[in-house]
């Protein structure tokens, strides 16, 4: 092995203060008594949290100030992620944040104009990136095909999140044999295009999208020179948010268990005396520390630029680490609970629910482990 | 960049210069890669001498006082020169016990005349030192320690048994933890802490062979053994305050070594190194899709330790969980260790099976023992079993078992 590993991880005041604010908002703003009530919601959220977290900027925080943001870089997004993580806090948060980041990274400058400032200001848009089941599909099935002077698109999306809400679409799109990625305006397709996936994590909300039949004017497509790596980095920038807010909720997984282990009696002890239960729970705390780390790595060395190898590293390494923490926090917090454990009340399955989410989106741990072995030892 | 760090990165320069043109060549036996594995007199004298030369060419001692030996510099000079060796990958320095433990200890703690005896003999490892603390029956209740020592006239009176005593028949002075009463309230109010020689009658040093099959520990019998009272470090009774300083400096909690140079790093880019010409199926072993995988999950956690070592120092970074990383670290770098160490032995196929002193061995067996070496770790300074006890209790508030 050849790779110098990047060991960087730093932290100043500013950070501090995001991470703080972060804590108390998205503590103050998402009681689990709040995630509950908003399991069977339409849209997945409360609109006058999203709004105050608009007047805070978050939707800005990592687009450029030209671009009416606050210029603080993708860095910025992890404690806000982690923090939503860990309190469960539904928003189109992060759809808007990798629509946002698409175009920054891959939209010509009169997109990013006209674009940017709206998503800070609070305009929800998301991403549509996937195809079938298959993070890891080398190819792109939708396809956008010229008709005069517009575009014809055709295919449908999965998992497109928060699309019933948003009001502009970033979609992959396979153009001149070549990946693209292409705006779409939600009034460009018929409500019926929009079909709603019955979720595993009912916290979350994401639809399968026809595009087939969408028109747009050819000045929509994103710049084709970047097209590719901006998917690219997207993927791996979405593998890092997902990080973020999977070691958040692993480390609510673990206070859950640990609250159980101190007050719940069997043969007269606390359950949380023998060494069958404690044991586990430590190595849960072990595994979240262990994402923590991989993650304030990342968000010291990610940059506005192209993603650079060491960039991609610590995306794919906090990927694998965190979700592979929650699934184990997760499960064994449904497992440490007994009877009611295996309860719909019991705020377990809403941590195990969402390990099963986050372990997919933008790739499971071993397609980002593959992928890693290719950047070491090929 | 600052003067300081200027002149700190032209240090480290300087020693890593050095180290490359000293650097030993090959004794034709295996170096041990911990200090825990000097089973033999010519390993010893091999790296005795070897100290001697790193202590003489001024690259260990830097941060203890001018009188004693040192060169009165501050701790980053240190650490830069343990860098360079690490880096260089040079023999370990052998005199672990009084550079790191028994050394800072006595500067800490000692009388003036305790300094002037001990701490130069230390550097030149002249005098090898030992620790006896474990007993036979008492390995994770250190409070309990049964060996007894009996005020009588000028001398103390030792009676006991220690275990798992690196250097016992090698040293000249012991760091002792014996019981001066036996009858009080709290049973660590009874222990008190010797600066003992072992060059009198009544002790004795038994080498223990161990799994490794060398003979780096042994078994210290005390039958009556008389020492000058003068040896007692503070007072009676203070024994368990002084050992649990001591346990800082072993620990590294707390600055002051001599050195912390006492074992050779073993890192994922050896591994990848030993095992280059290796193949599986007949193919390169990097090109089977699981050993790739495990080694990545490897890669992953061996970055994890170092980032966290890196975070533990930030406290606005370790937030719900202050004590977490400090009190984890021990557990998860030890354990990391010793499945990355197996896992090396299974990456050799046939070569896995061949031990220490067959010539088709990997690195002379290197991995071999280098697995059943890092039990040391995962067992000495509390078993991982036990630090899982501490971190549910003292991080996250569990119940006592």
């Amino acid at each position: 092995m050849t790779r110098e590993m990047n060991y960087a991880l730093s932290f100043d005041d500013e950070q501090a203060m995001i991470m703080k604010s972060a804590r108390e908002f998205c503590k103050g703003k998402s009681s689990i008594q709040d995630v509950r009530e908003l399991l069977g919601s339409d849209t997945g959220y409360d609109k006058k949290v999203w709004k105050a977290m608009v007047e805070l900027g978050w939707p800005g925080i990592a687009i450029p100030e030209s671009f009416g943001g606050i210029g603080l870089g993708i860095g910025s997004l992890v404690p806000l992620a982690e923090s939503m993580g860990r309190y469960m806090l539904a928003t189109p948060f992060f759809s808007a944040t990798l629509a946002a980041q698409a175009l920054l990274r891959g939209g010509t400058q009169s997109q990013k104009e006209e674009w940017l400032p709206q998503i800070a200001d609070g305009l929800i848009a998301t991403v549509a990136l996937l195809d079938s089941e298959d993070w890891g599909a080398d190819t792109i099935n939708c396809t956008a095909v010229d008709a005069g002077d517009t575009l014809k698109l055709s295919g449908t999306k999965w998992l497109v999140g928060d699309a019933g809400v948003a009001e502009l679409f970033v979609v992959s799109v396979k153009y001149q044999d070549k990946p693209s990625l292409v705006l779409v305006n939600a009034g460009q397709f018929p409500k019926s295009a929009i079909q709603r996936h019955t979720l595993i994590d009912e916290t979350k909300r994401a639809f399968k999208v026809d595009f087939s039949g969408v028109e747009v004017e050819k000045s929509r497509l994103l710049d084709p020179a970047l097209s590719e790596s901006t998917i690219r980095d997207l993927m791996l920038i979405g593998a890092l948010l997902t990080a973020a807010e999977a070691t958040g909720t692993a480390a609510a997984s673990l206070d859950n268990t640990v609250e159980y282990l101190k007050s719940r009696k069997q043969f007269n002890k606390l359950i949380g005396s023998y060494q069958a239960l404690k044991h586990p729970t430590v190595d849960i705390l072990n595994e979240m520390e262990a994402a923590r780390s991989h993650l304030y790595h990342a968000a010291t060395i990610m940059g506005d630029g192209p993603l650079s190898d060491d960039m991609e590293i610590a995306c794919r390494m906090a990927k694998a680490q965190a979700t592979e923490a929650l699934l184990f926090a997760g499960d064994r917090d449904v497992q440490f609970h007994g009877g009611m454990g295996f309860t719909y009340e019991c705020d377990a399955q809403l941590h195990i629910r969402r390990a099963q989410w986050s372990q997919q989106q933008f790739g499971d741990a071993y397609h980002h482990r593959k992928r890693l072995a290719s950047l070491f030892f090929d | 960049m600052t003067a300081e760090k200027q002149d700190l990165n032209k240090f480290r320069a300087e020693v890593s210069a050095w180290m490359k043109a000293n650097k030993p060549a090959d004794p034709g036996f295996l170096l041990p890669q911990t200090f825990m594995e000097v089973g033999s007199e010519e390993v010893l004298e091999f790296l005795r001498d070897w100290q001697r030369k790193v202590y003489d060419a001024g690259y260990i001692g830097l941060t203890w006082p001018k009188e004693y030996g040192g060169k009165g510099l501050p701790e980053e000079y240190q650490l830069a020169a343990d860098e360079a060796m690490a880096h260089e990958r040079v023999p370990i320095m052998l005199n672990v016990i009084g550079l790191g433990w028994a050394g800072p200890l006595v500067l800490k703690s000692g009388t003036d005349e305790e300094k002037q005896k001990y701490l130069k003999r230390i550097l030149t490892a002249e005098d090898i030192w030992c620790q006896g603390f474990s007993e036979p029956d008492h390995g994770s209740d250190l409070g309990n320690a049964q060996t007894s020592a009996v005020k009588d006239g000028d001398d103390y009176v030792i009676n006991g048994t220690k275990i798992w005593t690196t250097f016992g028949n090698y040293s000249k002075y012991m760091i002792l933890l014996a019981r001066t009463n036996p009858n009080t309230e709290r049973k660590y109010d009874g222990l008190s802490f010797f600066l003992a020689p072992m060059d009198v009658p009544g002790v004795t040093a038994v080498p223990i062979q161990k799994i490794t099959g060398e003979y780096g520990f042994t078994e210290t019998f005390f039958d009556n053994a008389r020492i000058p009272a003068s040896c007692l470090m503070g007072e009676e009774g203070q024994g368990w305050r002084v050992a649990m300083q001591t346990l800082q400096f072993e620990r590294s909690a707390e600055g002051g070594q001599a050195t912390h140079y006492n074992f050779t790093p073993v890192t994922m880019g050896d591994l990848l190194q030993a095992t280059e010409n290796t193949t599986r199926d007949g193919q390169p072993l990097l090109k089977d899709p699981i050993v790739r995988d495990n080694l990545v999950k490897f890669l992953i956690e061996e970055k994890s330790l170092r980032l966290s070592a890196t975070r533990a120092e930030i406290p606005a970074l370790c937030q719900d969980y202050p004590f977490s990383l400090a009190l984890s670290g021990k557990l998860r770098a030890t354990e990391y260790f010793r499945r990355m160490r197996q896992y090396a032995i299974s990456l050799q196929g046939g070569k896995g099976s061949l031990y220490v002193g067959d010539e088709g061995a990997i690195e002379g067996g290197f991995w071999q023992r280098a697995y059943f070496n890092n039990f040391s770790a995962t067992i000495g300074g509390g078993t991982s079993q036990i630090q899982s006890n501490i971190i549910g209790q003292h991080v996250l508030g569990l119940p006592k078992s």
